[in-house]
């Protein structure tokens, strides 16, 4: 992890511009407190280094290629880069966090590992570190996602994880992060949560924004290795909380010629009642400990989203994100279920790469974005569709 | 003055602090139920507004939260149902609740209205202490309101000394590490974390929550602070019979002096 400055990451008071800060109730605060003054200097200790470039490299697997898509290249009239996040263990980027968090738990001294799941993808990738490690781990995942998403509550079984249904509210991811939020009340000295996104209460959104920077780190030596230059004229990442598209597009928040392009789930169409598209639909608030953009009612309660894909399917998207939408440094394009669909077949026939239905929402809002021949585009491609099958089959339209 | 520091003027121990969910069981209880505690003996009334994402509470007042909100309880609903409340309440009353609501009602507006209503305080858990400072305390004190902060077994010394000087009206004591209405009964742990308090010599009054149930845990707690809250407790009472009759059995049994 190299150290970036820019007037685009968070501010000394744990804010993206007016987004972020740490919303929380007194009983969480010594947690969150305890992480906020040591997240930075474990983090940049040699050793932590070490150790975190070392399980990167051996365990993730990485450098995640960076893959030139020719056909895809043709197809959308332009020079477009696949980041291979798909690649990673465990099938997505989210490992990039949760090996970084584990090292953190493990500094810190905590006896367990708490998180939230929607998709599974974090949980699987949470229950993976804590096995490796031998910590106790135990996964709040909504009861209707439980259902949704079999095969991955049986992945984290057979890690070791305990997977604890969410049965309060729409029992979905928000509700999960509400019981682990709870859980972590109840248990202040001895758990570390791992939150999977670049959202909760400061530090979490920076410190999760700082393990996924690998992404961009090594994509501007692999564009210059390939290119001669290290700056693609775009960045193309979806955003569920955003800490896919965060480590993307980390390394070049300052290059402002680089166009960031963050992709939100439409999911049946924005006047539907049935999307997830937060910039779209969504307005300030606060939700889970941080002041951002909330999908919510005129009387401030949250609303339901709604996307194909369970990794999108969130009413909020991360403060760094918000920021990047107000400032508009950021251009976010919706793409919705049918869409997304489309790609993640286009993709398979003409790459041979099933990805995650989440990516897929990256792929098609290629053609959504005006590109020009000569221009250099990278799509970080955040996971596999292996998860998705199901959601695959059921579309049945290959 | 602010009745809250009236009522502590007034009664020097022992006081009694309910908290009950706005628009449960049955939408338009609110201001019944805020009767019916005034009447039965509570000396303060604290009025939670629901949200969809209550991260602190337990399954009591997050339940109570949902029905409300199926019932079709808003902020708009609530002060129009609180319109009369001086009318016909005396004791304080303050609104307990999470920040979200407040911000898209208009954190002003919403202060103007608890001014207009006779609210005399806000508990807004997740209002961080920095913000409050910067942005909401002259909003607050321009309405006359009292922002009540929390501390708990974990709150190191020196955020107790800085949450006493912004404190106003008293200090709500979490009894221990939960969310509310999780543990049952008091511990010696809590009772050390209690007395610590108790002789830390603070500026503001307190009121211990979390976990207060009964007439032996109001009287166990009250032997540390000003006088303690319930909640959860009251929550479970209400569901089951919320007639005025009840309400002042139950208080008067919490209130009695142990035997
Ligand atoms: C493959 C994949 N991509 C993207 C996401 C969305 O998360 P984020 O926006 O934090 O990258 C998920 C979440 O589960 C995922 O599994």
């Amino acid at each position: 992890m190299s150290e970036v400055k820019s007037k685009y990451l968070v501010d000394e008071r744990g804010y993206f511009g007016k987004f972020g800060g740490a919303y929380i109730p007194e009983m969480l605060y010594p947690n969150v407190e305890e992480l906020r003054r040591s997240y930075l200097e474990i983090m940049g200790s040699p050793a932590f280094k070490a150790d975190f470039d070392h399980l990167l490299k051996d365990f993730v697997g990485r450098p995640t290629p960076l893959y030139f898509a020719g056909r895809l290249s043709e197809t959308f009239g332009a020079n477009i880069y696949l980041k291979r996040e798909d690649l990673c263990h465990t099938g997505a980027h989210k490992v990039n966090n949760t090996v970084g968090q584990i090292l953190l738990a493990q500094a810190l001294g905590k006896k367990r590992v708490i998180a939230e799941t929607g998709a599974g993808q974090h949980g699987v990738a949470t229950a993976t570190v804590c096995a490796l490690m031998g910590i106790d781990c135990i996964i709040y995942m909504g009861e209707i996602d439980m259902a949704r998403q079999k095969p991955n509550v049986e992945r984290m079984k057979i890690l070791g994880a305990e997977v604890r249904p969410a049965t309060s509210g729409s029992k979905t991811l928000k509700d999960a992060t509400n019981e682990a939020m709870r859980h972590w009340i109840n248990n202040p000295q001895d758990t570390h949560y791992i939150i999977g996104s670049v959202v909760g209460p400061h530090p979490y959104p920076d410190m999760v924004a700082r393990f996924q920077s690998v992404i961009s780190e090594e994509i501007k030596w692999q564009l210059k290795e390939k290119e001669g230059k290290e700056n693609p004229d775009h960045v193309f990442a979806c955003v569920g909380g955003g800490s896919n598209a965060a480590g993307a597009y980390y390394h070049y928040l300052d290059a402002e010629e680089v166009n960031l392009v963050a992709v939100e789930a439409s999911g049946l169409g924005n006047n539907t009642g049935k999307s997830a598209a937060t910039t779209a639909l969504g307005r300030e608030g606060v939700l889970h400990g941080s002041r951002t953009l909330l999908m919510q009612t005129d009387d401030g309660q949250v609303v339901e989203p709604y996307s194909i894909s369970a990794g999108l399917d969130y009413p909020g998207i991360g403060p760094f994100h918000a920021h990047l939408f107000d400032s508009g440094r950021g251009q976010f394009v919706g793409v919705t279920d049918e869409e997304a669909m489309n790609a993640g077949v286009l993709l398979s026939r003409l790459e041979g790469i099933i990805p995650a239905v989440e990516s897929a929402h990256a792929i098609s809002a290629l053609g959504k974005v005006k590109l020009k021949e000569t221009d250099i585009v990278v799509v970080n491609l955040s996971g596999r569709g292996d998860k998705d099958l199901e959601t695959y089959i059921k579309w049945g339209k290959y | 003055m602010n009745r809250i520091d009236q009522a502590f003027l007034d009664k020097k121990e022992r006081l009694l602090n309910v908290y009950y969910t706005a628009g449960f069981p049955n939408l338009e209880d609110t201001l019944d139920i805020a009767k019916a505690l005034d009447a039965g003996g509570a000396d303060l009334i604290e009025i939670g507004l629901p949200f969809s994402d209550p991260v602190a509470d337990g399954p009591t007042i997050q339940e109570s939260s949902t029905k409300a909100l199926a019932n079709g309880m808003t902020l708009n609903k609530l002060f129009s149902q609180l319109q009369d409340l001086r009318e016909h309440v005396e004791v304080p009353v303050l609104l307990m609740g999470y920040i979200n609501p407040v911000l898209q009602y208009g954190f002003e507006k919403f202060c103007a209205k608890c001014a207009e209503v006779g609210i005399d305080g806000l508990i807004l858990p997740d209002l961080p202490m920095y913000e409050y400072e910067e942005l909401y305390k002259d909003v607050l004190e321009k309405y006359g309101l009292y922002n009540v902060f929390l501390i708990t077994p974990q709150t190191s010394d020196e955020r107790i000394q800085k949450i006493d000087e912004l404190s106003k009206g008293f200090i709500y004591m979490v009894s221990s590490a939960s969310t509310t209405g999780a543990k049952k009964g008091i511990s010696s742990e809590q009772i050390n974390y209690f007395q610590k308090i108790k002789s830390a010599n603070l500026r503001n009054k307190r009121l211990i929550g979390f976990g207060i149930s009964d007439n032996e845990s109001f009287s166990k707690a009250c032997e540390y602070a000003d006088g303690a809250i319930i909640g959860s407790a009251f929550i479970k009472l209400v569901e089951q019979d919320s007639s005025a009759e009840n309400i002042k059995n139950y208080i008067q049994g919490v209130k009695s002096p142990l035997s």
